[in-house]
């Protein structure tokens, strides 16, 4: 019952969605991008989309400097 | 190997390419590009050459205190005269990010501030959904370069390094600014010469 976000194992949480599990990671990044299992997922699905046990899941955020 | 030089050239000096902030990764980029032969450039920035800018952008000494805009295609000239370089001395502002970049083949994000890369990377794919776009985050701090990785989502090609810090919290240094800024033009190769395998 894991999930892996960004390479690291973290706790798998039923029916979570994308939204509660960026809360629940600390997020605070500005975000681009949440793919999981390779899939991207639209920003206006991350209330509604659950997050499935066993997923891959990467988050993608802008970190500052250029 | 002249042939595909000639086949290459024929392609990139018919090209446009938009790039976002000239910072460390814009203004290395565009050179990058311009050594390439892509035609055309169109660079928008509205910062002015600063001293402590030297350390990773192509600017020089002599080039302090004048628009970053103006500076830089003055280099690019200097690298090679037929290549338009189209300036905006023009900051980005939420709402209007796409203004500049309605006529490029690829846009390349290379702004600085977190929150103003998101909003235009975001408004970018909205409003201009057919056109490409290459984008970096995690630009600061030196090592570590292997952590880099590549997304390619849609139109989106993102040079991704998630444990990097903020260049709030880590410096900005020429090497790894370097390979991001070239990372970045090299990708607009690929999009643009994409039809053209043999390699």
């Amino acid at each position: 019952m894991t999930i892996e976000i960004n390479g690291k194992e973290q706790a798998f949480v039923e029916n979570e969605t994308v939204k509660q599990l960026l809360k629940r990671m600390n997020y605070t990044f500005p975000l681009v991008v949440v793919k999981i299992n390779g899939t991207v997922v639209p920003r206006k699905d991350f209330s509604e989309v659950i997050v499935p046990d066993e997923s891959t899941i990467n988050i993608l955020h802008m970190i500052s400097g250029g | 190997m002249s042939t595909k030089y000639q086949t290459i050239h024929a392609i990139l000096s018919k090209a446009s390419v938009g790039i976002a902030g000239v910072g460390g990764l814009g203004s290395n980029a565009a050179v990058a590009l311009a050594r390439s032969g892509v035609g055309r450039l169109v660079i928008v920035d509205d910062d002015v050459v600063e001293k402590n800018n030297l350390n990773r952008q192509y600017y020089f000494l002599h080039q302090v205190g004048i628009s970053k805009v103006d500076a830089l295609q003055e280099n690019i000239r200097l690298v090679n005269p037929t290549i338009k370089v189209d300036i905006h001395n023009a900051r980005l502002e939420q709402g209007s990010m796409d203004v500049f970049f309605h006529d490029v083949d690829v846009i390349i994000e290379a702004l600085d501030n977190a929150e103003t890369k998101a909003q235009f990377v975001e408004e970018i794919l909205l409003k201009l959904p057919d056109v490409s776009l290459v984008a970096a985050s995690g630009v600061a701090g030196y090592g570590h370069c292997e952590r880099i990785e590549l997304h390619r989502i849609g139109k989106l090609s993102m040079l991704y390094d998630g444990q990097a810090k903020s260049s709030d919290e880590d410096v900005l240094l020429g090497p790894r600014v370097g390979v991001l800024a070239n990372w970045e033009a090299d990708l607009v190769l690929e999009i643009l010469l994409g039809g053209y395998h043999d390699h």
